[in-house]
């Protein structure tokens, strides 16, 4: 595995509350390119090592690099290369589709014709037309979450970091959910990607399960089945998060 | 430069659309001007005035007569005993009564002078003072009209003359209270709705997860909050010139002074109660947190502000404390500028206090602003 090719590299690190350690010395890398599960049961410590690398919570101890910025001193380089999905919906819901493509667009330095370029291709791409106009809280859930995504996607990030986006949504808008993934990685966008479902857990490249804050499993999907000797990822879920 | 329009336009956008909003921000304004300035008067008036008058004389009823015909008296009932007239006090019917004992005309006559009762209800001392100082007005100047019946010639002769004192009331001289209240009302006004807004308008996004989103982009401390206040400096501005407008339409209070010297002052001003409102914003999770913080300031800062109660008699440790008190210098700067006409150098010393104000203020609220937590 070369070095270089790691946009993430993550070593001992550690975020403690008081006494409680959220999260307990971890330690992996995430290549180029690649869909990085994140899994782990409610309370894990997913959340909270996610806020650390996306660089608005600061670490106890440990090391970590993001996009080559180290996430102590350069979380402002870190922000420029990265998005970010979090698992409450973020756009403003009193704006527009379009005026709310243009504000991200807008605030991470994008020219007007670069955003003009980018809601067209968007809207477009996600069969918006209709309702650019309408503001986001009239739209379904499973719309505002793809719109989310590709909002965080705007500004061409190296990483984008998905907290839970399917959380809520029907069967076949995570289905489609998981081709804009796809598509997002086939492109050479790098997908951290956090969530509950084990059926997507089978769509990442390599996954990585956390229990009480400390990383237990980290290897492809496949790989993981035949070490707990199961058919699913469900069941390597059950085994590893019940002890 | 161009992402702090970006957040401008947004704030605006939002601002405007908010059918909850908008009232908040121009009609009560409006409606509070409106009936705080006609209501909040130090003036006495109405007051529910009952009497006994147990000599029923000519000068007795001259008397009251006097009470009947002045504008600040109720005269309610007369009284048949003190006993009937102290139970009324009791209940709150009457403000005060006046008790004319048996042989008052007859023992002014013998004697040139009487003393009568008078009882006033002191719940409210103030109140009170100014009843007593009313009823003793009335009182001398009907004794100075019956002199000249009562006494002989050779008498008034001798007798100095009265020293009169005649007031010249200066900078209000028809001593309308609201030409005082009015240009105080509108900081009120000012302060208590740019306050509130700014106040809340960031913990909001912290409550809905927007400016989470806001944190994880690259986005420079300052620029975003430049965006975020500047929406609500504007409207500060926007509220004293309706403020003025109705001042000026409804109230017809003077404007002597420069009014551009107080929009520049009112811009630094907001500054001051922006920095104040992003500062509790940074230390409040909620909207109901930030609502309580913001109301106890608010309250302690008009209470000491000089609006209604002058500082002057205040103790001296809280003539200390009102140093800290943005209300007070806005105040005081407004009724200088509107009813004195002052000039820019009777307000400098003010002004550079709230310079100051402003500048530690909005940099502590820089300072705490975190992306990072």
């Amino acid at each position: 595995m070369m070095k270089d090719n790691n946009v993430i590299q993550v070593e001992n690190l550690s975020k403690l509350f008081g006494d409680f350690a959220a999260v307990n010395q971890i330690s992996f890398q995430v290549k180029a390119g690649e869909i990085f599960g994140f899994l782990g049961a409610n309370g894990a410590g997913k959340t909270t090592a996610m806020k650390m690398l996306i660089g608005i919570s600061s670490p106890t101890s440990g090391k970590a690099t993001v996009a080559g910025f180290d996430v102590y001193k350069e979380t402002e380089s870190i922000k420029k290369n990265i998005g970010y999905m979090s698992q409450k919906f973020a756009l403003y819901d009193d704006l527009t589709v379009k005026e709310n493509i243009t504000f991200f667009g807008g605030i991470y330095g994008l020219s007007k014709k670069q955003i003009d370029q980018k809601r067209c291709e968007l809207v477009e791409e996600l069969g918006l037309q209709e309702v650019t106009k309408s503001l986001v809280a009239s739209l379904p859930l499973g719309w505002k979450q793809k719109l989310a995504f590709s909002v965080s996607l705007l500004h061409e990030p190296k990483i984008v970091f998905l907290d839970e986006p399917t959380g809520g949504v029907d069967p076949i808008t995570r289905r489609q959910f998981w081709e804009m993934i796809y598509k997002a990685a086939h492109n050479g966008t790098t997908i951290f990607v956090t969530t509950h479902y084990m059926d997507e857990a089978e769509y990442c490249d390599r996954v990585s399960i956390m229990v009480n804050g400390k990383i237990e499993a980290l290897d492809t999907p496949k790989k993981l089945k035949e070490h707990y000797k199961t058919d699913t990822m469900n069941d390597v879920f059950l085994k590893l998060a019940r002890g | 430069m161009k992402i702090i329009l970006y957040i401008i336009k947004k704030e605006f956008k939002q601002i405007f659309r908010n059918k909850g909003m908008l009232p908040i921000i121009f009609i009560l304004p409006v409606l509070q001007l409106v009936i705080l300035s006609n209501a909040a008067t130090y003036e006495i008036k109405n007051i529910q005035f009952g009497y006994v008058d147990t000599d029923n004389s000519s000068i007795s009823r001259g008397l009251i007569e006097q009470f009947e015909s002045s504008t600040y008296f109720n005269v309610s009932e007369k009284f048949p005993s003190e006993k009937e007239a102290s139970q009324a006090m009791q209940e709150g019917t009457i403000d005060a009564y006046l008790n004319i004992p048996t042989h008052f005309e007859r023992d002014l006559q013998k004697d040139k002078t009487k003393d009568i009762g008078v009882f006033i209800d002191a719940i409210d001392g103030s109140a009170a003072g100014v009843i007593n100082v009313y009823i003793t007005q009335i009182i001398q100047n009907y004794n100075k009209s019956i002199v000249a019946d009562l006494i002989q010639v050779s008498d008034a002769v001798q007798k100095p003359k009265n020293i009169d004192s005649i007031p010249l009331f200066w900078y209000n001289q028809t001593l309308n209270y609201k030409t005082f209240m009015v240009p105080g009302i509108l900081v009120l006004l000012v302060t208590m709705i740019t306050l509130f807004l700014s106040g809340m308008n960031i913990v909001r996004e912290k409550e809905i997860g927007t400016l989470e989103q806001i944190n994880v982009t690259p986005i420079k401390k300052h620029h975003f909050i430049i965006g975020k206040l500047f929406p609500f400096w504007v409207l500060g501005l926007g509220l004293l010139t309706i403020g003025l407008i109705l001042a000026k339409v409804i109230f017809n209070v003077p404007m002597i002074g420069n009014l551009g010297l107080l929009y520049v002052y009112t811009a630094v001003y907001i500054l001051v109660i922006l920095g104040i409102g992003l500062f509790i914003s940074n230390f409040t999770d909620t909207q109901q947190q930030a609502m309580f913080i913001a109301w106890f300031f608010v309250v302690i800062f008009i209470l000491m502000s000089g609006l209604f109660t002058p500082i002057e008699s205040m103790p001296k440790w809280a003539q200390k404390l009102t140093e800290f008190n943005p209300v007070k210098y806005f105040v005081e700067i407004i009724r200088m500028v509107m009813l004195k006409g002052s000039s820019f150098n009777d307000v400098f010393p003010l002004a550079i206090k709230t310079l100051v104000y402003a500048i530690v203020m909005n940099g502590l609220a820089v300072w705490s602003y975190k992306k990072t937590l």
